[in-house]
């Protein structure tokens, strides 16, 4: 065979099969699909709440603090609201808010994070410093801070985490921005002609984009806690709104009646679990060395 | 010439997402003490794998069948605590990369030591002795104060150095090196190359030496075998391998080097193999070389060729054996 | 100089490191190419080879001296875009899975050879078709990604994409030692085609010294920042002139089954930071002289070639 030929062949059958011997594929890592599974259940629940919830979450008059039964199964909280109706209405505000704020924290950080890589010098150093401040504080402390200056709104609350969220998507940004403008592909389209611009869009941004995903499905969990949090201390949802860190902080009120804070609480749990498994294995999947070809036996 | 290590019909066949793939296709060679054996090949050949399987280090999913006798004990069949046992003491590696080999933030003295007194059971003091005098063996300069140092300190050469000294301590009675100098420039090269045979000499140590640099081959190891994809092709005593190879993969490598004596004035084009080796799964079927041979034949692509003696100490798998020198 | 000079080195220095602490990589190097001729660039670690192949295209700044490439100056890369007249001078980088950006397209990446200097996408998507034959690559090609192919077939996506600039002058900075050895002949044997069939220049840096050997025309031997050796390949080679590149033939292992063991250049390149005086080859010398120690070297024409050895220049002038 020419050696032209041969090539064509191995180049097509190449082009048929990723060359990736040892990171198993999505279908085969369990804990993604379980991740969602049950993120995809939440969505389908937040959306069709008032359809499925057997009573108006509002609505206070079933018996007080009612143990989980066939006509409530999670039992009845202290103002005698349905406290299953009022879990599945949380996710309506839980679920939508967690993803505003990541994606808003997300396009603020990677701007700020991107302007600094991409200049240097002393607008970099700007702009890093103020990132240090924020990470200077605990998360909780400054959403407090932040949220009660504001005013306890629920508004206020996602203000408040997104003002704590944007700094690790900024040092991600700019880390990536740093490693591309010395990548080798990089120097060669420079070489080319091409412009920062250029290259900014067409080589940097697409390299970026993955660790930037799996930092912001793996924060999604935090948000979330973060804004149950804010709830919980009551600088964020106000009664009577049904989300589930301020339900959790009416369990604290009514320990013995264990359903009121256990049920909402179990909700946040397997909401920040489940991001927290997708972006694990998003991470796996993106990491350079299994994601490369093997090179040589 | 006793043998230490004898291997026989070794496959090792790696998890990929199509599938179990062989890596290694029944091999079959042995090593005497005292000898330097070399395993030629390109990547995807195997010689690495076949390395890595002395050691039971292949990566998880790996499944092997064969055995591997060091000394009529068979390593694939010790558990994972006692082949521990046999790594280090009795088999030691040294590898391409000396930055990776070496532990970056412990003094080098410290990992001579380690691993001395875990395998020898001697005292801290006799420990550091004996790693004094290794530095020394392995011609590092000065070696009280190498012992203090750490591993960045020193250049690439000095480190490969360094860690064949580690690879020496627990006297170990076959050191395998894997591309030893195919990172390091060549007069370096020439050095180590110089210091295995060496040790090799005084210790009686036998020697498998992997690389694919025909060069290195030629100048350090007695006998040689030839592999690719996963296979053997050709294996013999060097100089006969050399000179009279009788595999056309052999017979292209040999050719594809840049000629010592070639005329013209630096324009003629090297003569390379034309297309490349196959990955792992993609082995054709037959004789895995049949699709770049330029004497295949029908056969070759059907029938799975086996080693067979050609000449004293010579196998071949080639059954047209079409490079065979005719009586002249 | 004749007019088919097409890029020229004078003087050329370059420093790195902080301010008080400046390490001379390359110390004064002197080097043309021409267009249709390969040059090749030898040396071990420490040479500085590498730094002077990236001065020589622009990726670094010098300390001294000066770049010239169709006559026109070489400026560095900076903040500001390549000059438009700089087009034509390219590098075939050393790791072919590192020079070509794992999520673009391959026929994108060699057309950015043309867009990027101006030309439209459907001109370079031609091109891209036509350079991917050109190096011996099927047209499928185009619609595929790096990772889909082994080292040699992406080093020569690299240098189609050079191609597709439509360069006079191609500085290749070890283009071949991440390769496979099949695909090192393959990718050494484009090379010389492509400087043949297109008249380029070609500056090969490289430390295996038996392709450069096989392949450039003219060679030179580099040493602590210093070219110590400059000629023709076979003249250097056949009869190397200064101790170095004799200590640098002879530790070369031959494939010939003899079992010879290479020749040893005892001990260590020394730190670039603090060069030996005179002669920075003087304390591995085998014969070095006093005066060695106090002169400095400069190149001086013995036997057909250049060399910067004062004893061997010497010992061949007198009669």
């Amino acid at each position: 065979m020419t050696e032209q030929a041969v090539m064509a062949d191995q180049a097509v059958r190449r082009g048929r099969s990723r060359r990736r011997p040892l990171a198993p594929p999505p279908w085969r890592r369990p804990l993604a699909l379980a991740g969602l599974a049950v993120i995809g259940a939440w969505a389908v629940i937040a959306i069709f709440a008032p359809l499925i919830a057997p009573y108006n979450p509002l609505a206070q008059k079933f018996p007080i603090l009612a143990a989980p039964s066939a006509a409530h199964w999670f039992g009845t909280d202290e103002l005698g609201r349905d406290v299953f109706s009022r879990v599945l209405f949380g996710a309506r505000i839980t679920l939508p808010l967690a993803v505003i704020l990541i994606v808003a924290a997300m396009g603020i950080g990677a701007i700020i994070g991107g302007v600094a890589g991409f200049f240097g010098g002393w607008v970099d150093n700007i702009l890093m410093r103020v990132a240090d401040l924020v990470f200077a504080f605990p998360g909780i402390i400054l959403a407090l801070a932040v949220a009660a200056a504001l005013g306890p709104q629920l508004r206020n609350a996602v203000i408040a985490v997104v003002v704590v969220s944007w700094p690790s998507y900024a040092r991600l940004v700019r880390s990536l921005v740093l490693a591309a403008r010395s990548a080798q592909y990089v120097i060669a389209s420079r070489l080319l002609g091409a412009s920062g611009l250029r290259v900014l869009v067409t080589d940097i941004r697409p390299n970026a984009a993955g660790p930037v995903l799996v930092l912001a499905a793996l924060d999604v969990g935090n948000a979330v806690l973060l804004l149950s949090g804010l709830s919980f201390l009551g600088l964020g949802a106000q009664p009577p709104t049904a989300e589930w860190g301020a339900m959790v902080a009416e369990g604290t009120q009514n320990f013995n009646d264990w359903w009121v804070g256990m049920f909402p609480g179990l909700a946040i749990l397997t909401v920040v679990l489940a991001f927290n498994f997708i972006g694990d294995a998003l991470r796996d999947m993106l990491d350079p060395r299994t994601a490369r070809a093997v090179r040589g036996i | 010439m006793n043998e230490l290590l004898r291997v026989e019909h070794l496959s090792v066949a790696l998890p990929t997402r199509s599938g179990y793939h062989k890596a290694v296709d029944d091999l079959s060679f042995a090593v005497d003490a005292g000898e330097i054996m070399g395993i030629a090949g390109e990547s995807g050949s195997g010689k690495t794998i076949t390395a890595l399987s002395l050691f039971g280090l292949l990566p998880p999913g790996a499944r092997v069948t064969g055995s591997i006798r060091l000394d009529g004990t068979d390593l694939t069949a010790l558990s994972p605590r006692q082949l521990r046992d046999v790594r280090g003491r009795q088999l030691a590696m040294v590898s391409q990369d000396p930055a990776t080999a070496l532990h970056p933030i412990l003094p080098v003295g410290t990992q001579l030591t380690e691993h001395m007194r875990h395998h020898l059971g001697i005292d801290k003091a006799e420990a550091r002795l004996r790693a004094a005098a290794l530095l020394e063996t392995v011609r590092i300069p000065d070696p009280e104060r190498a012992l203090r140092a750490y591993p960045g300190q020193f250049s690439g050469g000095m480190r490969q150095r360094i860690a064949i000294a580690v690879a020496l301590a627990a006297e170990p009675r076959l050191l395998v090196a894997d591309e030893p100098t195919t990172a390091l420039d060549v007069t370096v090269q020439a050095g180590i190359l110089r210091l295995l045979d060496r040790l090799c000499r005084e210790r009686g140590m036998a020697v498998i030496v992997i690389t694919h640099d025909l060069g290195v081959m030629s100048a350090t190891a007695g006998r040689l075998a030839v592999m690719y994809a996963g296979r053997l092709a050709e294996a013999g005593p060097t100089s006969g391998l050399l000179t009279r190879p009788r595999h056309p993969y052999t017979r292209g490598l040999l050719d594809a080097l840049p000629h010592p004596g070639a005329q013209g004035e630096g324009t003629a084009p090297l003569v390379a193999i034309g297309g490349s080796p196959p990955s792992l799964g993609r082995v054709p079927d037959g004789c895995p070389f049949h699709p770049r041979c330029k004497y295949a034949e029908a056969s070759c692509a059907a029938e799975r060729p086996e080693p067979v003696p050609v000449a004293a100490g010579h196998l071949l798998a080639c059954p047209p054996d079409p490079l065979r020198v005719s009586v002249s | 100089m004749s007019d088919d000079t097409v890029l020229t080195l004078a003087g050329v220095a370059v420093e790195y490191g902080r301010r008080g602490q400046r390490v001379r990589a390359v110390d004064g190097v002197d080097l043309t190419v021409g267009r249709g001729e390969i040059v090749g660039l030898v040396g071990e670690s420490g040479c500085g080879k590498s730094s002077l192949a990236r001065a020589g295209v622009g990726l670094e700044p010098l300390a001294a001296g000066a770049v010239t490439f169709e006559g026109k100056p070489v400026t560095a890369l900076g903040r500001r875009r390549r000059p438009e007249y700089l087009r034509g001078l390219q590098m075939v980088f050393q790791d072919p899975y590192e020079s070509l950006n794992p999520r673009r397209k391959v026929g994108e990446i060699i057309a950015d050879g043309v867009t990027l200097g101006g030309g439209s996408h459907a001109d370079g998507r031609a091109r891209a078709a036509e350079l991917l034959d050109r190096v011996g690559l099927p047209a499928t090609a185009t619609d595929s990604y790096p990772h889909e192919f082994s080292g040699g077939q992406r080093q020569r996506i690299a240098i189609a994409r050079t191609l597709a600039a439509g360069p006079s002058c191609l500085i290749a900075d070890e283009p071949i030692s991440a390769l496979d050895a099949s695909a090192q002949a393959q990718i050494a044997n484009l090379l010389g085609e492509l400087v043949a069939d297109a008249r380029l220049g070609l500056v090969l840096v490289s430390h295996d010294l038996s392709v450069v050997r096989q392949v450039a025309h003219r060679v030179a031997v580099m040493y602590l920042g210093r070219i110590v050796e400059i000629g023709d390949t076979e003249t250097v080679w056949g009869s190397p002139q200064h101790p170095y590149t004799e200590a640098l033939v002879a530790a070369i292992p031959q494939a010939d089954g003899a079992g010879v063991l290479p020749a040893d250049l005892p001990g260590d390149v020394p730190d670039p930071a603090s060069p030996p005086s005179g002669c920075r080859f003087h304390p591995r010398c085998p014969i070095a002289e006093d005066s060695c120690r106090e002169l400095d070297q400069q190149l001086a024409p013995v036997a057909g070639r250049e060399i910067a050895c004062q004893v061997r220049a010497t010992v061949k002038a007198s009669p």
